[in-house]
């Protein structure tokens, strides 16, 4: 992936198929480090799944046979000296708290660091795809703290006003693009 | 700034478009988000065809959905075009600037792209 904000939406992907009502996606940064955090409430994994994700030819698609993400995640994470790490809870296992938290680090000063990109794209295409989901994002800098939630911006849009449309997807941007911006 | 008191007007603005949205697209635009898609760049091609519908004023015909891996990975980005009555048209290899013509001349036009088709790729 050329940037890891690809990563990002493609792990997120993950939280989706697992059926989650609600996903996070918190980035906070040091001035070495970079944390993501992508949280879902989705039907989790059971421990002989959990054991085999970073195997590149175990994979829940039935398309074929090869599953890259968590592998192209953890091989990003670990070229700079840092970890990705996966803690699950299944639905059969508990079915009133389940879901998948999985935890990056990365420390932004390596050479093979790999740029975040084109974060709120990411976070656009996430909503378009699923308006449904309720997302909450925040992205913590030096000093700058960008959030959005869509369970705020549906206290304001009501019921019958999709997330996926146009308009909302385009305040979307503007709303980030204006803080990330902000000095 | 922006602020989530203007998701009103918004609100307000889209109180009629909404029914119409419902029930009476024709076309299906779906994107394959899968990794390989992403890894490819879908994501900007989702985006066009995303911009492109709205500027052309085609929302309420025409949907862009994603999906997950159509397993034909080394053609990524994989884009189809499902129109009722029609086959289905995949289209190969994508990029923003194709997204662009396809939504000029197969979406509007009726024509399809045939040089983006897999059956050219």
């Amino acid at each position: 992936m050329k940037e890891l904000s690809l990563n990002i939406l493609d792990i997120t992907m993950n939280s989706v198929k697992a059926g989650a009502k609600n996903i996070s996606i918190t980035l906070t940064e040091t001035n070495k480090t970079l944390a993501i955090i992508i949280e879902d409430d989705g039907c989790g994994m059971t421990k002989e799944q959990l054991v085999r994700l970073s195997d590149p030819f175990f994979t829940t698609r039935t398309t074929r046979k090869v599953g890259l993400g968590i592998p192209f995640y953890r091989l990003a994470a670990e070229q700079t000296g840092g970890y990705v790490e996966v803690t699950s809870v299944s639905e059969n296992d508990n079915p009133r708290n389940h879901g998948t938290v999985v935890t990056a680090l990365f420390y932004t000063n390596s050479i093979d660091f790999t740029p975040l990109g084109d974060i709120i794209s990411t976070v656009i295409t996430l909503i378009q795809g699923s308006p449904n989901i309720d997302f909450y994002f925040s992205h913590t800098l030096i000093n700058q703290h960008i959030t959005l939630s869509t369970k705020e911006m549906r206290q304001t849009l009501g019921d019958d006003v999709p997330l996926d449309s146009y308009d909302v997807l385009d305040w979307i941007k503007e709303y980030l693009n204006e803080q990330y911006n902000f000095r | 700034m922006k602020t989530l008191a203007e998701l009103a007007a918004i609100k307000e603005r889209m109180k009629d478009k909404v029914a119409i949205r419902e029930g009476n697209a024709s076309t299906r635009i779906v994107v394959g988000m899968a990794t390989c898609g992403i890894a490819a760049g879908a994501r900007p091609v989702l985006s066009t065809f995303v911009e492109e519908i709205n500027r052309e004023g085609l929302f309420d015909k025409v949907t862009v959905t994603q999906t997950g891996c159509i397993g034909i990975c080394q053609y990524e980005p994989v884009v189809e075009v499902h129109s009722a009555g029609n086959e289905k048209v995949t289209y190969v290899k994508m990029t923003a600037e194709k997204a662009k013509r396809v939504i000029a001349e197969h979406i509007k036009g009726g024509k399809i792209v045939t040089e983006y088709t897999i059956g050219k790729a």
